[in-house]
């Protein structure tokens, strides 16, 4: 297990560490930031200004390396538009987002491991058919959209919830649902499937050959050992859906940092919106790492070897 | 008795298909029909969209749908805050989606199928280094890169289908690289390279032609994505920009009185919805018939 | 208390299949007495497995089982509620499987899994289920046996876990055991062992066992007594001296033609096998299941169903429309 975790940590940072590189050569190869910040009326000596006060004009590796030094030890500079330490910017942000992301990805598993538990039982009954549908549906329905049909029925219709802002839980209803919603098709074949292998394998005969009760052989013997994938994609999805709070946070105005990511993209901010790919891919690699840990935990094959 | 029980099994899962049990077997007829009636509507658009999709008419702004009581037959579908026919953008607008699904999916198959087959047939490093890639790829939020990058180089139809091209991969990746595993260790392929073939002649005549099953499924599936993901892009105001009819951007732009006027937000995106779907039903369709123990 | 251990009578099993129904067990009667090793013999795909399922009550979902008597310990259980059957399976009669490398659950320790069953039967927890499960594990003859119920099934071998699943299926010292080619996946060394421990372990318990195999060397070995069955009938059943020694139908005596007996078979003779294959068993079928193999096939044996009959011996029964007289003078081997 020890092996197996520093070998797993290993490779982690060397994801990290690449996409640390690419998440900054790609705002710096694309366009002159100087140019950017400036704005189109800056003449060009205001432009070479800037292009040395910031260090624009030195070579682009001298750059990174600069940059990842200081980012390492927390700072990821100062944002264009805010005037602020981008750090303490997004990490004023990152509690409403990642409030939002606990409660989708709990909505998520809570709607679709069930779902997929109960379509596994029964194969091609009802419930089998409805979770079917739903994940049909669940895939095929853009995001955006489906948050201003929320609003005009939920909220503008029937005055259920308020449209925007973070101010109470209510606030996070139509956010989570919607976010939650889309990852919640995937989770649920995957558990779906993952179950009616189980069911099928010689260990559920025995257990089933045993006489345990029949809630036992499900949820003890065949949950446990299906759970084992779903537990991955769940952590996956989950790095997604940060990824994706950018559309929910702007449709309802939560002022998390996908929002701020999209005002830092309007706003052509690239410290901001380089520090929040750095943050959120950190954060999927940290959340996959974990997950891949408690795999290995769920898992005594990996485990103990 | 074992075999009997697994044969069993095997005419049961064949003949119960997946998205069929919802829909019958009609759930790639259903994909198939709406699919071709948008590949057909998008290009015969100039023939059948009854006004010019950029005209602007300002006297005849919100115009309401046909069904609505204040709607009439001159505009089907309304008329946009500019007075544009909506009909004529949304008909417009399936070239958008279709062009940028298809071309964002061409180029991300290329990259993906060559990384995974590469993955797949020589193993070892490449595979170490493909896999690697992946997972680089798979850390990196594809929303914000994509918002991010064409914030910055500009949002043109073939800067949006190149940045989802080159962020679309993965899936692509991924799944040539287990298949061409899979086909790797038949011995019809050791045969070839016995009988001393090419790597490259290896390659095309041994691995693509078994692998080209799932290479399609993926495709269409990502095509599907890729419409969707510009779509949100484009919402958000930094995907396809205006005048273009695309049908992220049509939503947007109805946003704003979408309380008034919900058929401005609602007709685009049923639209959408409907491609997305009829799209997936198809892959879906696609992998049970081709691979029936492949599914999920 | 009856001495007869297990009683089926007429069991049929059919499974619905898109192309017809699968006629998998037709018309199977059996029983075991007390320390008693009945052995069902014939090919893969003869319905030998799932006439052990059935009597678990443990067929897949869509199979549909049919019975005129299930007898377990002198008691009928045929209209047992699942619920009771549940209470009958892993306590009164218990099955070990054929692959041990899958029939143990990955995710927990070979103590979990023994306890599980102590607990669910007999109400047994903590320290006592521990030693009575340690006990067990001992008898059936694994060294370190305290140390084992910590481990999980991926760290034994083949052998072992297949111990364990013997050990497990004893704990609550059952009156029947089926065990379902228990040997087929293990090497070839490790096969006389379990099969040894399984027979000591009968003697012990005075359990009856049903052994399913298509292993003759293996019949030879334990059997009390021999069922053959063929294309899901039984053919043939008695005692198995006298299926060895004196088989009477066509296919038994084409099985026993293709083992070698040392000292009988000479060297270089080539080994009987049995032309032809076994008929599909989708659909309606009239007549003997054998006679597109049989070489003394006539047109009566298509004409109608051949019911199972009993010889002068009475002990011996055999499904064939030719007299013992006949049979005995054709030497098919």
């Amino acid at each position: 297990m020890l092996y197996y975790t520093l070998k797993r940590l290993a490779l982690a940072a060397l994801v990290a560490l690449t996409v640390s590189f690419i998440s900054f050569g790609l705002l710096y190869l694309s366009s002159d930031p100087a140019i950017a910040m400036a704005g189109e009326t800056a003449s060009d000596a205001d432009i070479e200004a800037i292009r040395q006060l910031y260090g624009f004009d030195r070579p682009i590796l001298v750059q990174y390396f600069d940059w990842l030094q200081r980012a390492a030890a927390g700072d990821l500079g100062k944002s264009y538009y805010f005037r602020t330490d981008v750090s303490a910017l997004i990490g004023e942000r990152l509690p409403t987002t990642m409030t939002l992301g606990v409660c989708a990805i709990t909505f998520a598993i809570l709607l679709s491991v069930p779902l997929g538990v109960a379509a596994a039982i029964r194969p091609n009954s009802f419930i089998d058919r409805i979770a079917l549908f739903l994940s049909v549906m669940g895939q095929a329905l853009p995001s955006f959209w489906f948050a201003l049909m929320l609003i005009i029925f939920l909220s503008v219709s029937l005055r259920l919830l308020p449209t925007s802002g973070s101010d109470t839980w209510l606030h996070f209803v139509m956010p989570t649902v919607v976010l939650g919603y889309y990852a919640a098709p995937a989770i649920m074949r995957l558990t779906r499937t993952g179950m009616l292998e189980v069911l099928s394998t010689d260990y559920i005969r025995t257990a089933r050959a045993k006489g345990l009760r029949p809630w036992v052989v499900l949820f003890k013997h065949a949950l446990r050992n299906a759970v084992i994938p779903v537990v991955s994609l769940a952590a996956v999805q989950f790095g997604f859906m940060l990824g994706g709070s950018i559309v929910v946070e702007t449709i309802f105005a939560l002022h998390g940092a996908g929002f701020l990511a999209w005002e830092s993209i309007t706003r052509n901010d690239l410290p901001t919106v380089q520090g929040l790919i750095l943050v959120f891919s950190l954060f999927y690699i940290v959340l996959t790492f974990f997950a891949d840990l408690l795999n290995a935990w769920l898992d005594p094959r990996i485990r103990i070897n | 008795m074992a075999e009997v029980l697994s044969k069993t099994q095997e005419i049961q899962s064949g003949g119960s298909v997946f998205w069929s049990r919802i829909l019958g077997h009609q759930g790639v007829l259903i994909g198939v029909t709406i699919v071709a009636a948008v590949i057909l509507i998008a290009l015969s658009a100039p023939l059948i969209a009854p006004h010019d999709p950029y005209h602007q008419d300002l006297m005849n702004r919100l115009v309401p749908p046909v069904w609505d009581a204040r709607g009439s037959w001159e505009h089907i579908f309304g008329t946009d805050h500019l007075g544009r026919d909506y009909l004529s953008r949304l008909i417009y607008g399936a070239r958008i989606s279709l062009l940028i699904g298809i071309g964002a999916a061409l180029i991300s198959g290329l990259i993906g199928t060559f990384l995974g087959v590469a993955a797949g047939y020589f193993g070892g490093r490449v595979d170490m280094v493909v896999t690697f890639l992946i997972t680089v790829r798979l850390s990196m939020p594809v929303v914000l890169v994509a918002l991010a990058v064409v914030a910055i180089v500009g949002g043109s139809l073939q800067v949006v289908i190149t940045v989802l091209g080159l962020l679309l991969w993965d899936r692509f990746a991924v799944v040539m690289r287990s298949s061409t595993l899979q086909i790797r260790s038949m011995d019809y392929v050791a045969a070839a390279e016995a009988v001393g073939c090419s790597t490259t002649r290896v390659l095309m005549t041994e691995i693509m032609p078994n692998v080209v099953n799932n290479l399609i499924v993926i495709a269409t599936l990502e095509i599907a994505h890729a419409i969707i993901l510009e779509a949100a892009l484009s919402f958000l105001g930094l995907g396809v920009q205006p005048p273009l009819p695309s049908w992220g951007l049509m939503v947007s732009e109805g946003k704003d009185m979408m309380l008034f006027e919900p058929w401005l937000i609602t007709i685009p995106g049923v639209a959408l919805f409907l491609l997305v779907l009829a799209i997936n039903l198809l892959g879906d369709g696609a992998r049970d018939i081709t691979a029936p123990e492949n599914r999920n | 208390m009856s001495n007869r251990v297990l009683n089926v009578e007429n069991l049929t099993v059919d499974i619905p299949l898109a192309t017809g129904v699968l006629h998998a067990v037709d018309d199977v009667s059996l029983h075991v007495d007390r320390g008693e090793t009945l052995c069902i013999v014939g090919e893969s795909g003869c319905g030998k497995s799932l006439t052990s399922l059935a009597i678990m009550d443990l067929l897949p979902k869509k199979a549909i089982r049919r019975l005129s008597a299930l007898d377990l310990g002198g008691e009928s259980i045929l209209e047992y509620s699942e619920r009771e059957m549940s209470d009958v399976r892993g306590n009164k009669m218990g099955m070990i499987f054929q692959e041990p490398m899958t029939s143990l659950n990955p995710s927990f320790t070979i103590g979990n899994q023994m306890i599980e069953t102590l607990h669910r039967h007999k109400n047994m927890s903590g320290v006592a289920a521990r030693d009575l499960a340690k006990k067990m594990l001992e008898k059936v003859g694994i060294t370190a046996a305290e140390q084992r119920l910590g481990q999980y099934p991926h760290q034994l071998s083949g052998g072992l876990r297949q111990r364990v699943m013997i050990a497990m299926t004893l704990l609550c010292e059952p009156e029947l055991i089926i065990a379902d080619e228990p040997t087929t996946a293990l090497d070839v060394t490790i096969q006389a062992q379990i099969l040894l421990l399984l027979k000591e372990l009968q003697t012990e318990f005075d359990m009856g066992l049903v052994l399913i195999t298509h292993d003759l060397g293996v019949v030879a070995r334990i059997a009390t007594r021999v069922a053959v069955m063929y294309a899901g009938q039984i053919v043939e059943e008695g005692t198995a001296q006298q299926i060895f020694e004196n088989p009477l139908h066509p296919y038994t005596r084409g099985l026993m033609g293709c083992i070698p007996v040392p000292g009988k078979t000479k060297r270089g003779e080539p080994l009987g096998s049995i032309p032809g294959m076994v008929p599909s068993l989708i659909g309606e079928f009239t007549g003997c299941r054998f006679a597109d193999r049989c070489d003394l096939a006539k047109t009566v044996c298509r004409q109608s169903d051949i019911r199972l009959r009993d010889p002068k011996t009475k002990i011996q029964g055999y499904r064939c429309v030719h007299e013992v007289k006949d049979l005995a003078n054709n030497g098919v081997a």
